[in-house]
């Protein structure tokens, strides 16, 4: 099988607006696929409605094969950093132990094993010393690291992250893009809403250009072209801000 | 503190206590869930429950009453959750419609119904009676290994006992997953784990506390233990763990300072009689609370809040 | 059925009547000024300052009894009332304020240990009284005999100049009820306005405390503002229609009260205002229950035609059940699956449609017209037919036709 999450006209709405409308999309297995798109777009939407966190109105998601109930344990969620009180009374080092829920199971005890695994994970995200402190002690960029090592616990296929790189400083943003990288080169999957239209060439290699509908999918290349941001954000993406990206030729 | 102690006062103080931590306990994940009110919603709608029970068994003994506050406490979380999501209201609003609604509803019936026959006690209910649960059969501390003394113990000491390792044992099964659900919602139902189920066995349990301590401490008194001693706690530890053995320490400080306070408080003061147990348990429980406020070392809100 | 009709009327006999007309000026004030608590989203804080006032109220009887009057003088057990509703407040706002407790979690804590230190004092009492009761149980469920005039006028009076305050200041504290931050900005300020705003629901609940009780006066704050909120999306109609209801759920309870035996005044009210509760959860159109749920049906099969003829369009295969369900519902396809003519055609339009909305929202710069792509609005709603002659002759020298 090629696909690690295959999408077919999914559609989700808040009472009668239509958020996301009849997405059809495929990320193939190994890549690091883009969800990009204007404010309100639905990107957020589209990817809470693929986990099962919000209701769909219609469509099937298929991961790795199987249907998504299935395969959860392949697949790694960091949500938006603003989801989350960070008032919640824990340590660094507990949030990263929760990625490991499936090996502990309800009951399970935790051993010096666990604990090491999550000190790893902290370390790959540069956050090892932080690992006594108090969640709420924590600038957004460290919570954001946070997150991705709960996610790296989990030991996942897939990692599907909600704007990964927003309101982080710069050092976040590369020892975060690092990681991804690092993924991808073990074989894994990523699939992240990004805002960053500059970026994307250099971070991805698949893009999935969505406004309410599919605008398109497919490799950078070809899929992320002048023509279909311009479809995708309409009149709102300024003809200079288009060349500023210097776009592979349509 | 001999005989007289066993007789009149071990019992009120073992069973005051057992209730203020067995709603200490759930209390914990209500106000991390910023659903603290629903202790407030359980609370009110005990009176037309144990109102039926009556109209239905024509007597106010205690099962019945117990059933019935029980499947009122139940009626009311459905019909919030029913109303919430129906109606698009937002919490405080949804319940606050139920309860007083079915406040009301209790009132009314109380009022229709031949009350002349059998005293259905209302203040009871309300604000409990806790001096009353004593044990004139023992004659000493070594009573408590005396079979037949025990077995004249009042049954809402072996109840709330019962319920105090219930709720004990079923947070510490459900731990990880109660940490988990509470903590982040979203990654918690990217795990599988069925947010809406463990929503409502926090609630359910909560149900279950303030149902067994109303029977003690009467329905408006639980609020307090569901919420003053955890929320005192919170502000003294940023370890979820240590909160809940605070919280555990705070209520039963609570209810042994309480209960002394109300029973030789006002001897103390030159007075006759002694005062609300329950209630006096409710005040240091706030007291308690306000010294927290003022000086607990966790005091102050550090991260930035999730919407609420 | 006719001593009900008789008190509607006001022919019951002077006092009845002054329990339907105070009453119903009570449930108005409160259904008004219960509005912009249930705004802002705080509709139980004034279950917080109805229990509050329970020490005030006792305190004030054992002071008054000591400086050597009569305890039950109503306007000193208001005033200690209203004193301790106060303290209540401030120490929610001062928790909520300076600590990272919830606002919930304040109002719980506040709620319940000043109503414990009011049963406190309540045994205090009894033993000064050596056991009596104080008579001031009637503050937790109301009272059930009739009305003194001078209660009446209080009630009257109070309910009046709550109802006037709130009319007068309903646009600041909608605004601020809307966007609390907004509102600081243009100038308004917010804490004198919601200290005003607590200060009249504090009135309220001093008030009503004496007709209806203090569980009940709660139920009066917060069941019409509620069900006036699913009949309109406007604050000031929703702001009328509370008192509205809130008014008339108050005369009509107390006309019912007053016709019957054994039929407590605030317990009945309370009972009607639910009434119009349920009426409007259910009933009430566009909001209501009812009118959601075939909202919500007829949104979803529009959904899923509109995927389906898409589907049909493009001769795509079309897996899902509802969407097939749908479909033939509509005779688009026959039972095997097979477009017919109707859905081949009523397909080519959909891929038309899509086609013309795709070249819309990248060329258009008009965001009134592009927002309004939803998916299914067809294109000729927004649009005339000489743009939409316009859009096609592009589409086709794109095509080279």
């Amino acid at each position: 099988m090629t696909s690690a999450l295959e999408v077919r006209a999914l559609s989700v709405s808040y009472g009668q607006k239509p958020a996301v409308f009849s997405v059809d999309v495929t990320c193939p297995v190994g890549k690091m696929m883009a969800i990009i798109g204007p404010n309100g777009a639905g990107k957020s939407t589209f990817l809470k409605a693929v986990l099962g966190i919000v209701p769909r109105l219609s469509g099937e998601v298929t991961v790795f094969g199987q249907p998504l109930a299935a395969a959860r344990r392949r697949i790694a969620y960091v949500p938006q950093r603003a989801s989350v009180d960070w008032d919640f009374p824990t340590r660094v080092v507990d949030v990263v132990m929760m990625g490991q829920f499936r090996r502990l199971g309800l009951l399970g005890l935790v051993r010096p094993s666990h604990r090491t695994r999550a000190l790893d994970c902290l370390t790959r995200v540069g956050m090892a010393d932080f690992a006594e402190r108090q969640i709420g002690q924590l600038s957004g960029g460290q919570q954001q690291r946070v997150f991705l090592a709960r996610a790296l616990a989990q030991e996942a296929d897939l990692y599907m992250l909600d704007e990964p790189f927003a309101g982080v400083d710069a050092a976040t943003e590369k020892a975060i893009i690092d990681v991804l990288k690092s993924l991808r080169a073990e074989g894994r999957t990523v699939i992240a809403v990004h805002h960053d239209l500059s970026t994307v060439a250099d971070y991805f290699d698949h893009v999935m250009l969505i406004n309410l509908r599919k605008i398109a999918d497919g490799p950078v290349a070809s899929a992320f072209t002048a023509e279909n941001l311009q479809a995708t954000y309409g009149g709102r993406l300024a003809g200079a801000h288009i060349e500023q990206l210097q776009l592979p030729a349509a | 503190m001999g005989a007289e102690f066993v007789q009149l006062s071990l019992v009120p103080l073992l069973i005051g206590t057992l209730a203020a931590m067995a709603c200490a306990l759930p209390g914990n994940f209500l106000i991390l869930r910023r659903q603290a009110l629903i202790g407030d919603a359980i609370s009110h709608v005990v009176l037309p429950g144990i109102v039926v029970a009556f109209l239905i068994t024509g007597a106010v003994t205690t099962w019945p009453m117990l059933l019935g506050a029980a499947g009122a406490a139940l009626v009311a979380v459905a019909l919030i959750e029913a109303i919430k999501r129906l109606g698009k209201i937002e919490a405080g609003a949804a319940m606050g419609v139920v309860f007083t609604s079915m406040f009301a509803g209790g009132v009314l019936l109380l009022e229709q119904s031949d009350t002349s026959s059998v005293h259905l006690d209302v203040e009871h209910a309300l604000y409990g009676n806790l001096e009353s649960l004593i044990w004139l059969d023992a004659s000493g501390w070594s009573s408590l290994f005396d079979p037949s003394a025990l077995a004249y113990l009042p049954a809402e000491l072996g109840r709330i006992a019962i319920v105090t390792l219930l709720v004990a044992a079923l947070l510490l099964v459900f731990w990880r997953v109660l940490k988990i659900a509470t903590f982040d919602e979203g990654f918690a139902a990217t795990l599988g784990l069925p947010v809406g189920l463990i929503s409502l066995g926090v609630v359910a349990t909560a149900a279950l506390a303030a149902v067994a301590a109303f029977d003690a401490v009467g329905s408006i008194i639980v609020i307090a233990m569901f919420i003053c001693p955890p929320a005192a706690a919170r502000l003294m530890t940023n370890r979820l763990e240590r909160q809940i053995w605070i919280s555990l320490g705070f209520a039963a400080l609570s209810a042994i300072l309480g209960y002394v306070l109300a029973g030789y408080g006002p001897l103390w003061l030159g007075l006759q009689d002694s005062v609300s147990a329950a209630g006096m348990i409710a005040t240091v429980s706030g007291l308690i609370l306000m010294l927290a406020a003022l000086f607990g070392p966790c005091r102050a809100r550090v991260g930035a809040g999730a919407g609420s | 059925m006719q001593p009900f009709i008789s008190a509607l009327l006001l022919q019951s006999g002077y006092n009845a009547a002054l329990v339907c007309v105070g009453a119903a000026l009570l449930g108005a004030a409160a259904g008004a000024t219960g509005t912009f608590l249930f705004l802002r989203k705080r509709a139980l804080v004034s279950d917080a300052i109805a229990h509050a006032t329970l020490p005030g109220v006792t305190l004030a009887y054992v002071a008054m009894v000591f400086l050597g009057g009569d305890g039950r003088n109503l306007a000193g057990l208001l005033g200690g009332a209203g004193l301790s509703a106060l303290l209540g407040l401030l120490a929610v706002n001062t928790l909520v304020a300076r600590t990272r407790l919830a606002e919930d979690a304040a109002i719980g804590a506040v709620l319940s240990v000043f109503f414990g230190f009011g049963i406190v004092m309540l045994t205090v009492i009894q033993t000064l009284n050596r056991g009596q009761p104080a008579g001031l149980e009637g503050f937790l469920l109301g009272s059930t005999a009739g009305m003194l005039r001078a209660d009446a006028l209080v009630i009257a009076i109070g309910g009046a100049f709550a109802v006037g305050m709130v009319i007068a200041l309903r646009r600041p504290l909608g605004i601020i009820a809307f966007d609390s931050g907004f509102a600081s900005a243009t100038g308004v300020h917010v804490a004198r306005m919601d200290l005003l705003l607590m200060a009249l629901v504090m009135a309220v609940v001093v008030v009503g405390l004496k007709v209806v009780g203090l569980i009940l006066i709660v139920a009066m704050l917060i069941i019409p503002p509620v069900s006036a909120r699913f009949w309109t999306d406007r604050t000031d109609r929703v702001l009328l229609l509370a008192g509205l209801m809130g008014g008339v759920a108050a005369y009509i309870g107390a006309a019912l009260s007053a016709s019957a035996p054994d039929l407590p005044t605030g317990a009945v009210i309370v009972m009607v205002s639910a009434l119009g509760f349920v009426i409007s959860l259910l009933l009430a159109p566009g909001r209501g229950s009812l009118a959601v749920f075939i909202g919500a049906r007829r949104f979803q099969a529009r959904v899923h035609l509109r995927q389906g003829l898409l589907a049909l369009g493009h001769g795509e295969r079309i897996f899902d059940r509802y969407t097939l369900n749908v479909l033939r519902r509509a005779g688009f396809i026959r039972r095997d699956g097979v477009a017919t003519v109707d859905g081949q055609t009523e397909g080519v339009r959909a891929l038309r449609d899509e086609a013309r909305w795709r070249l819309v929202r990248r060329t258009y710069h008009d965001e009134a017209i592009t927002q309004r792509y939803d998916g299914l609005t067809p294109i000729e709603t927004v649009l005339t037919a000489d743009e939409i002659a316009l859009i096609d002759a592009q589409l086709g020298a794109r095509h080279g036709r």
